[in-house]
């Protein structure tokens, strides 16, 4: 494995941004969601800074960040939309609307269309249970998602 | 003199997925209305549901609301009109005791909070020795509502008879299980009821700090929860608590998408800044807990039901309920249904009142066909079951569980083959690794249901086999309980499982 040199910048970042929740008990999600904040991702080469900075090794900065659905290795398209899998979606047929945003993009999970516009990931609840299927777009949630409505908002992500 | 004109639009994020900030956005100027954003009263249904108060009269319900209603409904004439909100069948059957404020008051506002008996049972508290609150929380008969239903007073007590020179309370709000929102929804709605109930526990374990692990999938959540405590610390509930020189602080810590870190030990690992792996137990984690210290970990639903147990007394809420199943519980109803939404009632309600009477049926109007009870661990339960009332051992003696009381139901165009399959996928992507049989075994369900799918009948045993092999061996309950949907759906829906078969044939 080869340790990518970070840049001046991204340490001196990377390093304040370490340096605000050092006094912390657990600083170390805090600190991943910060970064991911600054950088869309988390870069490989702010995990060297983070090690040092908690005096842990790299490979154990590198565990957390994977262990993790949340943290990116890269940026995402320039829209996220995430669509709920979980039971009471399935209910109220998200599996059908999963494959139609599948194919309206082109891409399975995890996959950012080719002009970057939108990345389409699955999400295992958004506490939406009772108005599904569910849908988090860049951040907003979304109820009673249906064909149309997934159009619309495909539409407006420029997909 | 001019009566004030109150309209509240809700902020919950179900209120808001379905379009409550347009219709908040039309009346957000207008200078002769008072706009508060409450929380949800959980007819979910009817969001955006709009309610308007004259002065101190009743309030009244119009939903569901969008922008364009807004101008009829100020003027009196609006069709979507349901008279006054606590009229309404949905609000008069429940009990609301841990909900009582929830979609009632303006969630930020500590003001409202007390108005409306906030800090009772806090003051109370504060009146009494530590022994004394956890004797209380005993005597309500108040079980762990994250799904375990551990007793929570017993779990007071063993963190508070340990000697130590910090003790934590965690609050467990990574509540990832489909079907499930009640733990958003108070947050959303009443959150300082979640922070007096931690600063509760804190003076009855000897706590001092405490943490919200709160899941990423709920911004909305997240944002009310941090600025509650906020406003909490620059008023004095937390730091010097009501000036009473005793001390408690608290954080609200954000999750990173991992469902297993629901499971307390790997919730505690993953606030450690680790992965999110399990932990065995022994040790508790009311002995060695956060950083090695003792340690309550609590659903948002047991701390926030705290402080009207202390507000009205033990007996008062012990007197409501079923069996070993004390008080009232806030059902979940989802998926599948004419009306959805959070139903807060005392437990035994059967089944079939829950999703026939109180739901409706279903929203697309086909019979219901399944009933997955307690989040995706949780058994699916066929109509035939309908009788079992509501409670953690009367649903254990069914191959079920409670859980967190989610209630999703399904209608009979559900394949319960590629439900059980599912399961086994959710517990694939979410396992934390540890421990193989829930590791290796959840894939290798996926492969055993796709045998059975292509119509291969022999390895339906396999199946079953390896369901006892995860049940026994798993080290928590994601590789430990995955069993319960996928063979409740083989058990109860044999046809799904040899459609297949058939076709092949």
């Amino acid at each position: 494995m080869h340790s990518a040199q970070a840049p001046a910048d991204l340490t001196a970042q990377v390093s304040a941004i370490c340096a605000a929740h050092l006094g912390r008990e657990g600083p170390m999600l805090p600190i991943l969601h910060d970064v991911q904040h600054a950088f869309g991702h988390v870069p490989e080469a702010a995990l060297p800074v983070i090690a040092s900075a908690l005096n842990v090794t790299t490979a154990e900065v590198h565990g957390v960040v994977s262990f993790y659905h949340d943290f990116r290795d890269a940026p995402a398209g320039r829209h996220v939309v995430k669509i709920c899998r979980a039971e009471a979606c399935q209910a109220m047929g998200a599996n059908d609307l999963a494959d139609a945003a599948k194919a309206r993009l082109g891409v399975d999970w995890h996959g950012t269309t080719a002009d970057g516009a939108v990345t389409l990931e699955p999400v295992y609840c958004l506490g939406l249970c009772a108005c599904g299927p569910a849908a988090l777009v860049d951040g907003v949630v979304v109820g009673r998602v249906d064909k149309a409505r997934l159009d619309a908002i495909l539409e407006e992500a420029g997909a | 003199m001019t009566v004030t004109r109150t309209i509240y639009v809700p902020r919950d994020a179900a209120a808001r997925a379905l379009g409550a900030d347009a219709v908040a956005a039309v009346l957000a100027g207008n200078p002769d209305v008072k706009l508060v954003r409450n929380g949800s009263r959980g007819m979910i249904w009817l969001e955006p549901l709009v309610e308007v108060q004259e002065g101190d009269g009743p309030r009244m319900a119009y939903g569901p609301a969008t922008a364009a209603d807004i101008p009829a409904i100020l003027d009196g004439t609006s069709d979507k009109a349901l008279g006054p909100t606590e009229d309404l069948p949905w609000m008069k059957r429940q009990t609301r005791l841990t909900f009582q404020r929830v979609g009632v008051i303006d969630p930020l506002c500590l003001r409202d909070y007390e108005a409306h008996g906030g800090l009772v049972g806090l003051r109370r508290a504060l009146e009494m020795t530590g022994a004394e609150i956890v004797t209380e929380v005993t005597d309500s008969g108040l079980r762990g509502r994250g799904g375990a239903g551990f007793p929570t007073g017993i779990k007071w007590n063993t963190v508070a008879g340990a000697e130590a020179t910090q003790k934590y309370i965690v609050c467990n709000a990574d509540e990832g299980d489909s079907g499930t929102f009640a733990d958003r929804m108070l947050m959303e709605g009443d959150p300082f009821t979640l922070i007096e109930g931690m600063i509760i526990a804190g003076l009855a374990v000897g706590a001092t700090r405490g943490y919200v692990y709160l899941r990423s999938e709920y911004p909305d959540a997240i944002e009310v929860m941090q600025e509650a405590v906020e406003i909490a610390r620059t008023s004095g509930l937390l730091g010097d608590v009501l000036g009473s020189g005793r001390a408690f602080d608290m954080e609200i810590r954000i999750g990173a998408g991992a469902y297993v870190c629901g499971e307390e030990t790997s919730l505690l690992n993953s606030l450690e800044g680790k992965r999110g792996v399990v932990r065995a137990k022994p040790p508790l984690p009311a002995l060695e807990g956060f950083l090695g210290k003792p340690t309550v970990v609590n659903n948002v639903i047991s701390l926030a039901t705290v402080p009207v147990i202390l507000e009205k007394g033990a007996a008062y809420y012990r007197d409501f309920g079923l069996g070993r199943s004390r008080g009232t519980i806030p059902l979940q109803i989802a998926g599948n249904v004419r009306q959805g939404g959070l139903f807060e009632t005392a437990f035994g309600l059967t089944l079939g009142e829950i999703v026939e009477d109180i739901a409706g049926g279903t929203a697309t109007g086909r019979p219901v066909k399944a009933v997955q009870v307690g989040g995706p661990l949780g058994a699916y339960f066929p109509m035939s079951k309908f009788d079992t009332p509501f409670g953690y051992e009367e649903f254990d003696g069914q191959g079920g569980l409670i859980g967190h009381a989610g209630v999703v139901v399904f209608d009979e165009t559900a394949d319960m083959l590629g439900m059980a399959r599912f399961a086994m996928e959710f517990c694939a992507v979410e396992s934390c690794g540890k421990c193989t049989p829930c590791r290796i075994g959840a894939v290798r369900g996926v492969e055993t249901i796709d045998r059975i799918g292509r119509g291969d009948a022999a390895a339906i045993p396999l199946l079953t086999d390896l369901c006892e092999t995860m049940k026994d061996g798993s080290l928590c309950a994601l590789g430990g309980f995955t069993p319960f949907p996928v063979m409740s759906a083989l058990t109860h829906f044999p046809d799904d499982f040899a459609k297949a078969k058939e076709a092949a044939e």
